[in-house]
This record gives structure tokens, C-alpha cells and sequence, in this order.
């Protein structure tokens, strides 16, 4: 009899231990969440304060021009159909990814854009990374600055949510690793003498002094991906999405910072 | 397209040291590096950056291969006189911008 017990508790120990995780008892609880933006140095936190000194800010005003030029064979700027961007943008960008219901799963703020250029401008999608993509989205993004994060979580979006989830702690690459192996366990560490982030996306897009530029949420985990030796997903991939939804939900309740700058 | 954004104070005392901040967007190619297929890109940087007071000549800078891309130059100057602060940027491939901002002294 007590032959069998042994093995019979440690495999229900094991089933908890598993279902824990399912259920995100992993992740950083709600108090001790932080921004990239704490991580940083008192120069760099400085240069992210002053408009006068962020380099975001160029792809802002760069975006402000898009925003009112006209394009498309609709020969229709943005500003025609909303107007300022300070009024109807507020807030926007901080419930992004959002569900699409005409394509029937989330889409971030870059598809968005590209969708109202395709369907109302009827121009050219703007390819991914590019400055005028990056400049539009900055320009919405920055509308909802200081805002905080609301992203809906409803029945449709849920498996999505779930997907993105299950990305963020399933080993990937030649290194073997999860998202969560670093940013849950490991957060306020070093790797490579630069402090382990939370992974709450509050700034995108941000300017990165390594890149030199502005770049997106999907650009960085390119560069994480690469980092762990996994094949990174193309831009706009389902799969960057979802895990993009995860990231956001993650960080809900923090306040956007975008254009954010990171070293 | 925004190429290059200043910031300073719209008034000042006359005498008081006011602090000017500006932003070139700009690549700062340095000229070293090489695309995939081994070909060297071409060296594009902004040269110099001077910043003229009512015509007079109150602050420049040499810039080289090092510095960073859309480079952040901050400096101060004493406000003598209201007027027109101008700014110049001038780089490789005839790269040429300028701005002005007025002050006013009292």
C-alpha cells in the first residue's frame, strides 16, 4: 500500500504545480510590476522626460504631418475622418491589440492603421518598420500618454490572450528558453550587464539608443527571439499579435509612455 | 518632415543664462560599416552645427563619425538682446537646415 502512495502523491504534487503555472501564478504579481523606465539611468530617464531632448519626438511630429496629408486614390487624410487626433486618439493606443471582429482575432495599432489605409484611403499598406508606419503609430500612441493600459479581455479575445500566454512560457530555440525564464524569474538581474527587464510594453513604439531609431513592440521581440536562438516570427505574424495581447494585458493598468526611450 | 527640432525660452533677463536644446534628425552614417553582401556605406554625417545671436556667432560644434544618430546638442548663452537665435546644421550630400527662434529680453 505505501509502495504505491509515493508516486501517486508526487505525481498530484506535480498536476498542481502544473496547473499553477497554467493559471499564471508565475507572473510578477501586481505590486511589484514596473516599467522599463525604473531599470533605467537617471540620463536616459532625463532624455525620455524632456520633449526637448527624446528623439521620439521626431517621428511624433513626422506622424502629426501623415496624419493631415492626404492619400490614396480616397484622397483622404487621416484628420478628415477623425478630426484631431488630440481628441479622438486619446486612449486609443492604450487598448491595443484589440479584436477585429471583420478578420476575427486581434490586431495591434500598426495593422489598424494600415487597415484604415487599404479600406478607407484605399492606398499601398505602409510596410512594416518603416518611418512613415512608425511615425503614425508614435503620433496615436502618443495621444495616450500618461493613459492607462485598458485592454479588454471578452470571450472572443480569451484565446487569444491564452495563445499569446502560452508563447511567453513554452522553451523556444537552440538556447532553450521562455520569455518567462527571464522576465518573471529573473527580472532586476543582469544579462550582459544590462538589467532584465518586467517585459510590460508601456513605450512603443520607443526610441532604442542601440537601434538608433524608432522602432516597434515586434522589432523587440525579434531581438529576443534571435537572442534565444528561435526563428523569430515575420512581422504581423498571428503569433507576434497574441503574444503582443499577453504583453499588454500583462502591463494593464500602467501608464503608456510612448515615444518611451530604452538604451 | 521634421528635421530638426529647438527649444529655448520665449523671454528672458537681460543677462540671464538661458539653456538651448536641439534635436537634427539625422543617420550620422558613419561611413565604416558595410551592407550584408560587403559594400561599404557611404559616410553621411552632419559636419557642423553653429548657432548665430542676432547675426553673431555664439556657439559651434565639429561634428565626427562617432556621434550618435539624430544627435542632441544642448548648450547655454547669455540673453543680451530680444531678436532671432538661428541654427544651422550643415553635413555630407549637401545636407543643409536651418530653424530660427525669436527671444524676447527685458
Amino acid at each position: 500500500m505505501s509502495i504505491c502512495t509515493r508516486p501517486c502523491l508526487v505525481l498530484a504534487v506535480a498536476c498542481v504545480l502544473l496547473d499553477l503555472r497554467a493559471a499564471g501564478a508565475a507572473e510578477i504579481p501586481p505590486a511589484e510590476r514596473r516599467s522599463g523606465y525604473e531599470f533605467m539611468g537617471r540620463e536616459t530617464r532625463a532624455m525620455q522626460d524632456d520633449d526637448a531632448t527624446n528623439p521620439g519626438l521626431l517621428w511624433v511630429l513626422d506622424g502629426e504631418a501623415l496624419w493631415k496629408r492626404k492619400a490614396g486614390a480616397a484622397d483622404r487624410a487621416c484628420a478628415d475622418c477623425h478630426g484631431d487626433a488630440r481628441a479622438s486618439m486619446k486612449g486609443v493606443a492604450a487598448r491595443y491589440p484589440a479584436f477585429d471582429a471583420a478578420l476575427g482575432r486581434p490586431v495591434n495599432l500598426e495593422q489598424r492603421i494600415n487597415a484604415c489605409r487599404t479600406g478607407r484611403q484605399k492606398a499601398a499598406p505602409l510596410a512594416f518598420e518603416s518611418r512613415d508606419l512608425l511615425a503614425l503609430t508614435a503620433y496615436v500612441a502618443r495621444q495616450s500618454r500618461g493613459l492607462p493600459i485598458d485592454i479588454a479581455i471578452d470571450e472572443p479575445t480569451r484565446p487569444f490572450l491564452q495563445a499569446g500566454r502560452e508563447t511567453f512560457y513554452r522553451r523556444q530555440g537552440q538556447l532553450n528558453l521562455a520569455c518567462a525564464q527571464c522576465h518573471d524569474d529573473h527580472w532586476g538581474a543582469k544579462l550582459a550587464g544590462s538589467p532584465i527587464t518586467q517585459a510590460h510594453p508601456t513605450g512603443y513604439p520607443l526610441y532604442r539608443l542601440e537601434w538608433q531609431g524608432l522602432g516597434s513592440l515586434e522589432r523587440r521581440l525579434r531581438s529576443c527571439l534571435v537572442g534565444m536562438r528561435a526563428e523569430p516570427y515575420a512581422y504581423g505574424a498571428p503569433e507576434f499579435v497574441d503574444l503582443e495581447l499577453y504583453l499588454m494585458w500583462r502591463a494593464r493598468g500602467m501608464k503608456i509612455e510612448t515615444p518611451a526611450v530604452r538604451p | 518632415m521634421a528635421r530638426a527640432v529647438v527649444t529655448l525660452p520665449a523671454q528672458a533677463r537681460r543677462g540671464e543664462i538661458i539653456e538651448i536644446k536641439t534635436l537634427a534628425a539625422h543617420p550620422m552614417e558613419t561611413g565604416f560599416r558595410r551592407t550584408q553582401l560587403g559594400e561599404l556605406i557611404p559616410r553621411d554625417i552632419i559636419r557642423r552645427f553653429v548657432c548665430s545671436y542676432n547675426g553673431v556667432e555664439v556657439f559651434r560644434v565639429d561634428l565626427h563619425p562617432a556621434v550618435a544618430a539624430n544627435p542632441l546638442i544642448a548648450f547655454t548663452t547669455v540673453a543680451t538682446e530680444s531678436g532671432t537665435i538661428a541654427f544651422q546644421w550643415i553635413g555630407d550630400n549637401g545636407y543643409s537646415v536651418t530653424e530660427t527662434a525669436s527671444i524676447r529680453v527685458e
